[in-house]
């Protein structure tokens, strides 16, 4: 059986490798992280505790709040990001943070995303061909 | 999905860097959206509304608007109506909180900046209640959910949420990606609720704004409320739609009867395929506190968003001369504007004589939040804002939802 392979219907950014953290959860920086330590500081939240920092961020949807937008590159320039977000639907103003902070992004998969991808497993993300791979080890 | 995006000559020539770099800036980024979303083309667009405080910025962020008005003066001036959303620092009040010069030298950086490029200081989310409300039809770049939910659902404008960076962009071309609520397809009612009781207080409408917010889930899904018995006063749809969009990324709402996209509940009901969704009074109940009389309280905050010239005068009326307890804080927010009027009407001081302040130009989560209630050892929060409540947990915090009359009661008695 070959590696599983999710199809998305739009992504932006470059390619990247890397392990996932994910959660039936949604996701706002402004609400949910502390940014200063690289962890999800919301009690609430399913991800509470954990470092997101280098992580490919697996999640169901955006909540409310636009701060996110200029949080994303904060986050890239300090060295306190995710390597990419998924997430099963964006809204505009993750789609905008990612643009402006030059991080991969992909949504609307044929599958719930967060079910299939489960924290640890290393995955590649192309927002150029819209696929997401999970590599088996 | 992506797509090759229709721009006009004017567009291509920002994009090929003719008109600067701060327009060359604006539209990659804007393309960027435009192709992740499938949009056809731009729509021009009447007002910006930024969100800009420093907290959400950064330095990196900070940096890339000095470099903006870095630009000369013909390609760094908006050319649209631009306006701003809080800021991060309250001058009048930062040392009191114990906040370094590093914060307020931070955001006056941003406010030279955005000043240099022609954007209007007016640092409040209640713009469609102060500074110009919208009309149907208009379509808009506003940057705050809870001015876009608003003016989407109450006025009929056309707005998605638009981010501090997308937001100067839209100032810097006049033009926004057309997708999403800026479609006809996309503003029709998907899910019905059914309200069988009528809200009582703020906080009321904005624990059933959060409840619906939960249960719509997403900022493509449309509620249709019916039930609703009259019209709600402004501030309660303030209330209502800022916590609908905090917890459920909501951009709209139809109230049947109410706003001006409901008054066809046949139309509505034929849209919407899933089954109605009834809101019980025990619905909007379980948001509230589950009080115990032994919770000390830190802080009081009226905010999220910012108060109007009536709440003010409630929170007057309610306080009624007494003092504030002298180990809790009562903070208000307000745009300048309506600290000016509360300044003129005598407001502001009767506040300050019972040991309350009045903020102008900030809202509490913007505010640094985080460091805020470090300095002052702030823990318990108790507010009537449904949107506060939701946002300020993930600062350390542990807030409370309660009625205006509670709020203030908690102020002077120190404990909830």
């Amino acid at each position: 059986m070959g590696e599983p392979i999710f199809k998305c219907a739009a992504g932006m950014g470059e390619p990247v490798t890397g392990v996932a953290l994910s959660a039936d959860d949604d996701f706002s920086a402004r609400y949910d992280l502390d940014r200063i330590r690289g962890v999800f500081s919301r009690p609430a939240h399913k991800l509470y505790g954990q470092s997101y920092v280098g992580k490919i961020l697996v999640l169901n949807t955006a909540k409310g709040g636009v701060a996110t937008a200029w949080m994303l590159l904060d986050m890239v320039s300090r060295g306190l990001a995710p390597a990419a977000l998924i997430l099963n639907s964006a809204n505009p103003i993750m789609v905008q943070g990612a643009a402006f902070a030059s991080l991969p992004l992909m949504h609307e998969f044929e599958v719930d995303i967060p079910s299939q991808i489960a924290t640890g497993d290393l995955v590649k993300v192309d927002p150029i061909s819209r696929h997401l791979i999970k590599t088996v080890c | 999905m992506t797509s090759d995006v229709k721009l006009t000559s004017f567009e291509k020539e920002m994009l090929d860097g003719r008109h600067g770099y701060p327009r060359q800036w604006a539209m990659e980024q804007q393309l960027k959206v435009a192709q992740f979303f499938g949009a056809e083309d731009f729509v021009r667009v009447t007002q910006a509304h930024i969100m800009c405080d420093t907290e959400s910025l950064g330095e990196a962020g900070i940096l890339h608007v000095e470099k903006l008005a870095g630009s000369r003066e013909e390609h760094r001036n908006v050319v649209i109506p631009a306006i701003t959303d809080p800021r991060g620092i309250e001058f009048n009040h930062y040392r009191r909180f114990g906040q370094s010069e590093e914060f307020a030298t931070r955001e006056q950086r941003v406010i030279d900046a955005l000043q240099t490029m022609g954007v209007l200081m007016t640092d409040t989310c209640i713009n469609y209640q102060t500074v110009a409300p919208p009309v149907f039809g208009e379509h808009l770049a506003f940057g705050d959910t809870g001015s876009v939910i608003y003016a989407n659902s109450v006025f009929g404008a056309r707005s998605n949420f638009e981010g501090g960076p997308a937001a100067l962009s839209a100032a810097l071309t006049g033009c926004v990606p057309r997708y999403g609520y800026h479609l006809e397809q996309y503003r029709q009612a998907t899910h019905h609720y059914r309200i069988d009781v009528r809200p009582r207080t703020l906080s009321d409408w904005g624990a059933l704004g959060a409840v619906i917010g939960q249960k719509v889930g997403s900022y493509w899904n449309t509620p249709w409320i019916s039930g609703i018995d009259g019209s709600p006063t402004s501030d309660e749809l303030k209330h209502f739609g800022a916590a609908m969009a905090s917890y459920g990324s909501v951009p709209l709402f139809h109230i049947e009867g109410v706003t001006p996209e409901a008054l066809n509940s046949d139309k509505l009901a034929n849209q919407i395929k899933e089954s109605p969704v009834n809101i019980t009074r025990s619905d909007i109940e379980q948001m509230y506190a589950k009080v115990d009389r032994s919770v000390k309280v830190d802080v009081v905050v009226f905010a999220a968003p910012q108060v109007s010239l009536f709440e003010v005068q409630d929170i007057v009326k309610i306080l009624n001369g007494r003092l504030v307890n002298g180990s809790t804080e009562l903070l208000i927010a307000t745009s300048p504007e309506i600290k000016t009027a509360c300044d003129r009407f005598g407001l502001t001081a009767q506040l300050e004589q019972c040991g309350a302040t009045v903020l102008s130009g900030v809202c509490f989560y913007q505010m640094y939040a985080r460091e805020l209630g470090q300095l002052n050892d702030w823990k318990t929060l108790v507010s009537n804002s449904a949107k506060l409540v939701n946002i300020i947990a993930g600062y350390g915090y542990e807030p409370k939802l309660a009625t205006m009359q509670q709020c203030i009661d908690a102020a002077v008695d120190g404990v909830l």
